[in-house]
């Protein structure tokens, strides 16, 4: 396929001369992890991280970088994915703005795209792709976490406004965030999927409290929002009144195309994280010995051997999604496959550090491989438990019948639930 | 299976299932398993015909392939030798006259190449030794000159296709470093021992070489140079094992998903059980992650991808280290039948086990791959 666009400038630009464009401008424009952590680059502090991300995706909007495969009319470049992956291609190894990667750019902005009306487009996506607001989530609650469309957070219409009551929870970076979306229960006399809605929320406003959950390892990424009657302008829902759960069934899928690496929108490769893995693997095992004991051979050839393979399969589901081999929702294998290999990974790097993992110098690296052990099993927590990854993937991808539910025949109201909060007032 | 074939491609590959499903079914398979050969020679020229033996050998030299990429098409063929745990030797054949179309002489590929490709003749590689690794490393089979010839001294066992091999390539050691050789099974001072196996129609066997004198013209490329023919040939054969269990192992899961939904107990199909449901979706994942790996090695090969030699090892250690598990795992849904003789599941067993330890285990895969990542 051969595209010509309008460059800024007005240049007619092909692939290969936006790979060139891209290349020297990265060069001179971006900084170069060195070692970094891709995610955090070369933030100093939490505050830092938010105002660098912003600053950086400013300057790929104005370079013209910014949304590439997203529609020109919505402030994108509106070109094919392999112009994406050519960006992709030639930063790697530099500094970006990766805080906009998940959800801002992969998920939410995709679902604007799908559900939003013309107005909300408007607004809402160029001011993220000019890095000027950053998005979240506000999925799951605290009396309930696979179980989304069981959302107890309520939305009651008072004339032009939703009034906003509940509490969400594992939404992530939350407090650095501007915008969110939510879902929330705007009709309790039916059945569960059909009461639902989903709304825009404008984070940092009165009646909202956000309360950092303290990670097992220490980090505080999660957060936990309460709602107290907050007002939300009827115009902020996006999708049809009580037509949230086929909007948030949306949000779930680009979830899934963003985690399975089949996003068009994605900034950066999903595979990053694992090579930095990989990485301190091989170089945790110098230490240790390396390549004279046999027993940590093993564990790094181990290590290696599950990181590539996951590798190759992220791309195989990927393609297969794309070409329709496979249900969309095969993207659950991708996040199967990234719990069980993150999983193993945090064994395998105290196996290899033996005793200190467990009691080390202060200056020691292997401390943080035993406190990475203790919150091992989030990544088959977060996202989705892998339990409900292998329930979508047995019933949606093999086909196989579905599980009891005794909660989909009935209005909402009479569900057993674990409500906290009461139903009516 | 790859997910981008080209039209010569789909057709080569429908053609040898097509083949393979009118000559050897799973009956013939079984029948097949009192013949000593544990195939027909007249069966293996039909598939010579079909470009089996001819993929990897250059046009000059008498083969070809339409798509340029013969490797990558022979994989195909062997998935679908897996999916019908088919006869024949494929892997050692084609190593062999991989090696002849790059390495021997004028003359000697004239001698042997079309024999081989058009099937009259079977090669066997003689590498692995007992107890040792299948690395260059690993080889202690003596070459000794004396004027004119050189003298082979040592073991290689499990020789695949080694009873019915007309010519063996035998990669020695010696004070030139680590040579090749082609010889006729004929040779003097050869002793070749069929092996029990695991395989029903796949055999090994135990070749001793006791003072066996060569010329110098049976040297294949140049004496004490062989490492890289050595690499390519290990290469060539980890990926065709590669495609040969991921072909059968599939063919194993798409059945067993089949007979989840067709039992039942107490009153409900297997397949509506949760707790068996999370095990066909793990096994889902594995057959998905193995195939995604033999793609991606058989591409870095056919390519001579920088990463080719790391990529190919860990397709072998995941591929022969998780199928095998697979597989089991279906017999376990199968419950007693699964443990049957009647039950085709131990033929696929057998074939992705024997893949499993041979030519390097997994652990000795994990081994080479971690000295690679030191490098």
């Amino acid at each position: 396929m051969t595209v010509t666009t309008a460059a800024p400038g007005g240049l007619a630009e092909d692939l290969d001369a936006f790979r060139t464009r891209a290349k020297e401008w990265v060069t001179t424009n971006l900084e170069l992890l060195n070692g970094a952590d891709p995610y955090l680059g070369h933030a100093t502090d939490d505050a830092d991280h938010v105002m660098r991300a912003k600053a950086i995706q400013r300057k790929l909007w104005d370079a013209g970088f910014a949304g590439v495969c997203y529609p020109v009319e919505y402030g994108g470049r509106g070109l094919p994915a392999e112009y994406q992956d050519a960006f992709i291609e030639v930063t790697y190894g530099y500094e970006l703005p990766r805080l906009f990667n998940i959800p801002t750019f992969t998920i939410i902005l995709p679902t604007i795209l799908d559900f939003g009306t013309e107005e909300q487009k408007q607004r809402f996506i160029p001011a993220a792709l000019k890095g000027e607001e950053l998005w979240v989530q506000f999925l799951s609650e605290p009396t309930g976490g696979s179980d989304l469309a069981g959302a107890l957070t309520r939305a009651e219409r008072h004339d032009e406004v939703f009034i906003l009551n509940g509490s969400k929870i594992w939404s992530t970076y939350a407090w650095k965030s501007d915008y969110a979306l939510c879902v929330a229960r705007t009709d309790w006399d039916v059945p569960k999927h059909q009461g639902l809605s989903v709304l825009i929320v404008k984070v940092h406003q009165p009646g909202i409290t956000i309360t950092k959950i303290k990670h097992v390892d220490g980090t505080d990424d999660f957060c936990q929002e309460f709602f107290d009657d907050v007002p939300i302008p009827a115009d902020h829902v996006l999708g049809q009144v009580n037509d949230g759960w086929n909007v948030a069934s949306r949000l779930l899928l680009h979830e899934r195309e963003a985690m399975s690496g089949s996003s068009p929108y994605a900034m950066a490769p999903r595979t990053a994280a694992h090579e930095s893995d990989q990485v301190s693997a091989a170089a945790l095992a110098q230490v240790s010995g390396g390549v004279n004991d046999p027993r940590v051979r093993q564990l790094v050839g181990e290590a290696r051997v599950l990181t590539r393979v996951h590798t190759a399969l992220v791309g195989r589901i990927g393609t297969s999604i794309r070409t329709g081999r496979l249900p969309a929702s095969a993207g659950s294998i991708s996040r199967l496959s990234n719990g069980m290999l993150r999983v193993r990974l945090a064994s395998i790097a105290i196996e290899i550090a033996g005793d200190r993992a467990v009691a080390w110098h202060d200056d020691d690296p292997t401390g943080a491989l035993g406190v990475a052990y203790l919150g091992r099993q989030g990544v088959c927590i977060g996202g989705g438990t892998t339990e409900i990854t292998r329930n979508i993937i047995s019933e949606r991808v093999l086909g196989m019948p579905r599980e009891r539910a005794e909660d989909l025949d009935r209005p909402f109201r009479d569900v057993r639930t674990n409500a906290a909060v009461p139903r009516d007032r | 299976m790859d997910l981008e074939l080209t039209p010569d491609q789909e057709l080569l590959r429908d053609t040898t299932r097509k083949f393979l499903q009118a000559t050897v079914p799973l009956i013939e398979v079984r029948a097949l398993a009192e013949n000593p050969a544990g195939f027909d020679r007249g069966w293996w020229q039909k598939g010579a015909e079909l470009g089996w033996t001819s993929l990897l050998v250059d046009e000059q030299r008498g083969g070809g392939n339409i798509s340029g990429e013969g490797l990558r098409d022979l994989a195909l063929v062997a998935e679908e030798m897996g999916a019908m745990v088919s006869p024949g030797p494929l892997i050692a054949t084609n190593v062999v006259a991989q090696t002849l179309s790059c390495d021997a002489s004028d003359e000697f590929a004239q001698q042997v190449l079309p024999g081989l490709l058009s099937g009259e003749s079977v090669a066997a590689w003689c590498v692995a030794e007992p107890g040792r690794a299948v690395t260059p490393d690993g080889m202690t089979l003596q070459a000794r000159r004396d004027g004119d010839e050189f003298v082979l001294d040592g073991v290689k066992c499990p020789v695949e296709a080694g009873i019915e091999a007309d010519w063996l390539l035998v990669t020695a050691t010696g004070s030139d470093g680590l040579s090749q050789f082609l010889v006729p099974s004929s040779a003097p001072g050869l002793r070749i021992t069929p092996l029990c196996g695991l395989d029903l129609v796949r055999r090994h066997a135990e070749i001793r070489f006791e003072d066996v004198r060569v010329p110098a013209s049976a040297v294949v490329g140049v004496v004490g140079c062989a490492a890289l023919s050595f690499e390519r040939q290990i290469q060539t054969a980890l990926v065709l094992q590669c495609a040969e269990i991921v072909g059968a192992t599939d063919r194993v899961f798409d059945f067993t998903v089949q007979y989840a939904f067709d039992r039942s107990s107490f009153g409900r199909a297997l397949a509506s059980y949760q707790a068996l449901k999370h095990r066909f979706a793990d096994m889902k994942l594995w057959i998905e992650s193995a195939q995604a790996i033999t793609v991606d090695a058989t591409r870095a090969a056919q390519a001579g991808a920088p990463d080719a030699a790391e990529v190919i090892r860990i397709a072998k250690a995941y591929v022969a280290e998780r199928c095998p598990e697979l597989i089991q795992d279906c017999i376990q849904m199968h419950g007693g039948i699964g443990v049957t003789w009647e039950h085709n599941l131990h033929l696929y067993l057998r074939r992705v086990v024997v893949h499993r330890q041979t030519y390097g285990d997994p652990m000795q895969q994990r081994d080479q791959v971690a000295i690679l990542a030191e490098r």
